[in-house]
């Protein structure tokens, strides 16, 4: 993928990442939250991972999304929007995440292999769910099963959490 | 020339707006939705490093199965996190964490 290909979906999820936060109001913060997936999908193709860049649209930019606008919808949280703001705390908050930043951007500065660039591959277009799915079967195929546990337990919790009353 | 530096530095960056949105807002569902931007910057800087191992002109495809097992646990847990949140709006009436400081000292 050319530089600038990178860099404009890098700005632009790191863009409106920051407009999740900054947002006063829930259904534009999720549907930035929507753009900065589709950007996050775009870096992950620019590194030749295409399942995992489809993967994420699927889940994150359908299925995670529409879970978030249903609850906000379902919630009706327009009343929260007249909160006033703490200024001192949000100052502190933004002070913490600004040292956290710049020490990663150190610690990437400092590392060996942060200046080299990406081997080349053998092919142009790699068999990449053939890849995944054999190692996902083969190498690790008592993680898959705990994981489809997993979600079987996750998706009898949310019936178990969403009746009326709980005993 | 895109380097795996620049990719790292815009997943720690990521990384530190969502920390920055979970630090700065107390409605509980954006909380959440920042909580989300952070997994997805841990994705991205495992996949540099899976394309960065190519071995041979393949990637190293471990990663990418890890980030498949990330995805997959993150969704089930939006699932769960959001029906917490509607039990809690039906107990309290709220999605504010101020207004919920019973375990507070």
């Amino acid at each position: 993928m050319p530089a600038f290909l990178f860099w404009f979906f890098a700005i632009l999820m790191l863009a409106f990442g920051v407009a999740v936060v900054v947002n006063r109001n829930p259904v534009a913060s999720a549907l930035s939250l929507v753009v900065s997936f589709l950007g996050l999908a775009a870096l992950f193709m620019s590194l030749d991972a295409y399942f995992i860049g489809i993967i994420q649209i699927l889940v994150y930019a359908g299925a995670v999304m529409v879970l978030f606008l249903f609850i906000i919808m379902l919630l009706d949280l327009r009343a929260e929007k007249l909160r006033k703001i703490n200024w001192p705390a949000s100052a502190g908050g933004v002070a913490v995440a600004l040292a956290l930043a710049v020490q990663i951007s150190y610690v990437v500065g400092n590392f060996h292999f942060a200046g080299q660039p990406f081997p080349p591959l053998a092919r142009s277009t790699i068999d990449d769910v053939h890849n995944v799915g054999s190692l996902l079967f083969e190498n690790y195929n008592l993680p898959f099963q705990i994981i489809g546990v997993l979600v079987l337990v996750a998706t009898i919790g949310v019936v178990v959490l969403s009746k009326r009353e709980l005993k | 020339m895109v380097t795996l530096g620049d990719y790292l530095i815009v997943s720690g960056l990521l990384f530190a707006i969502g920390f920055a949105g979970v630090m700065l807002r107390r409605n509980i569902i954006i909380i959440f939705m920042c909580l989300e931007l952070m997994l997805n910057a841990a994705n991205l800087s495992l996949v540099a490093f899976s394309r960065f191992r190519a071995e041979a002109g393949v990637p190293d495809y471990h990663a990418q199965v890890f980030v498949f097992f990330i995805i997959t646990v993150a969704a089930a847990e939006v699932a769960v996190g959001l029906a917490i949140i509607v039990a809690l709006y039906r107990a309290r009436q709220t999605t504010h964490v101020e207004d919920i400081a019973s375990l507070k000292f």
